[in-house]
């Protein structure tokens, strides 16, 4: 079928199957290998993206479901004011480990951070809750996402 | 390959469902995408989704109910005030369902048709004694919850009609309840045991109304109108409760499974019951 939707910022008009998994469809065919396959089940997190502004799961996501919507994967971060903060926040704290979740826990921060860049660490933390790290290193990515909601809050107090 | 069908209409939703018989309605796709992955790469039914489909996720009052949409997502129904004032059970228990993203995909219709013993919306559904309308080509009928659900993945559903609605009546909230799950971890977890219950109370103190329901402790959700009355028109002191319990445990049929056994299941799920009618006389209601 012949889909057409907006992929970070920009308007793709493709042919694929109706039910090409959204994961699939962004890493094998589209080249944006940003996101990552976890547990294909919707446990993990680690495949999360941005539909119409609201975290989703790309592995539970059919190619039918994207057609006249909006989608922002981590790879559109870079030109967002937000994404380049979150960034430079999880890089500043060394929240980055093996690397594997970071793409799903980044896309959680910045559908929570555009709405609430004052977020609590206990909002923080509910909004991270369907992302997993297996190295066990959540107290620096929470650390990371407060210093990024604390930047982006006080970037919006400037202008 | 499955055929995925994007009907923007019911009436074109129930002429995909009459020209393939073997369809399935896709709401959130949370529960059915992992069923058919996991049935392996032959079973490729033709989709039917729904999110196209103007108005059924719509949530609204009338006369005598608070109607959801069956497509509402769990976000929706969370945030929602009417939900938050008529069914503040039912908002909370679909907070504790999945993650995040997993709530901003997941439907209330599609919690109700995959009749999880575990589905945490159901036990608020039953205690607050919700219906569900199933429309089709030829016509409309409303089912009690109670009746519609079977067991698990069994429902009363047939293969002409689509769940359209959820209807909650305004006069069933008591004014004060509980909704506990117990679950290895907070997030993403199924439930081992989990428990809604509802009170009413007479001036002089004795309960008027109570209306309990446990989930993950039976083939479906489990009512007990023993253990409910037990406690109506009785004071709550330590033997009604203890009465209360133990006509409750009694009406369980928990199973042993990856998560916990049958035996801790029960005893848990008598000790929700338990700790709800000792906090009832001084908790604030949620």
């Amino acid at each position: 079928m012949n889909i057409e939707f907006k992929l970070n910022g920009k308007t793709r008009s493709i042919s694929t199957k109706s039910d090409r998994r959204v994961i699939d469809l962004l890493r094998e065919d589209l080249g944006l290998t940003g996101l990552k396959e976890g547990c294909g089940a919707g446990e993990c997190g680690a495949c999360t993206f941005l539909m119409d502004g609201q975290t989703r799961l790309s592995c539970l996501t059919l190619a039918a479901q994207l057609d006249g919507r909006e989608i922002t994967t981590v790879e559109g971060l870079q030109d967002l004011d937000e994404g380049v903060m979150i960034q430079n926040a999880f890089v500043a704290q060394g929240a980055v480990q093996c690397g594997y979740c970071i793409p799903g826990m980044e896309m959680a921060a910045l559908a929570l951070l555009k709405e609430h860049p004052d977020a609590s660490r206990d909002q923080i933390r509910t909004a991270l809750s369907g992302n997993l790290c297996r190295c066990t290193g959540y107290v620096k990515i929470l650390d990371a996402v407060e210093q990024a909601g604390c930047d982006i809050a006080a970037k919006k107090e400037r202008l | 390959m499955s055929q995925v069908h994007v009907p923007t209409c019911l009436d074109e939703a129930f002429s995909i469902l009459n020209r393939y018989p073997d369809a399935r309605l896709m709401a959130g796709g949370t529960d059915l995408l992992v069923r058919l992955r996991d049935a392996g790469p032959n079973e490729k039914p033709p989709l039917v989704l729904l999110q196209n489909i103007p108005g059924l996720a719509d949530i609204r009052l009338d006369t005598s109910d608070l109607c959801i949409g069956s497509g509402a997502t769990f976000s929706a129904i969370m945030a929602h005030p009417l939900v938050q004032e008529h069914a503040p059970l039912l908002a909370r228990a679909v907070s504790t369902i999945g993650g995040p993203a997993i709530r901003n995909m997941g439907t209330l219709g599609g919690n109700i048709i995959t009749a999880s013993p575990a589905g945490d919306s159901l036990p608020p559904l039953y205690v607050m004694a919700a219906r569900v309308n199933l429309t089709a080509a030829t016509g409309s009928r409303t089912v009690k919850i109670a009746d519609f659900i079977h067991g698990p993945g069994k429902t009363d559903i047939r293969g002409d009609e689509i769940l359209t609605l959820i209807r909650i009546p305004l006069n069933e909230l008591f004014p004060v309840r509980c909704f506990e799950k117990v679950g290895l971890r907070k997030s993403l977890a199924i439930a081992v045991a989990g428990f809604c219950g509802q009170l009413g109370f007479a001036e002089n103190g004795t309960v008027s109304a109570a209306r309990f329901a446990w989930g993950s402790v039976a083939p479906t959700v489990v009512r007990s109108a023993e253990a409910e009355a037990a406690v109506t028109g009785n004071l709550l002191g330590p033997e009604t409760i203890t009465r209360s319990v133990a006509a409750a445990t009694a009406a369980l049929s928990p199973i042993d499974d990856i998560r916990a056994s049958a035996h801790y299941r029960r005893i848990v799920a008598g000790r929700l019951l338990m700790r709800f009618l000792e906090n009832a006389r001084t908790t604030e209601t949620l």
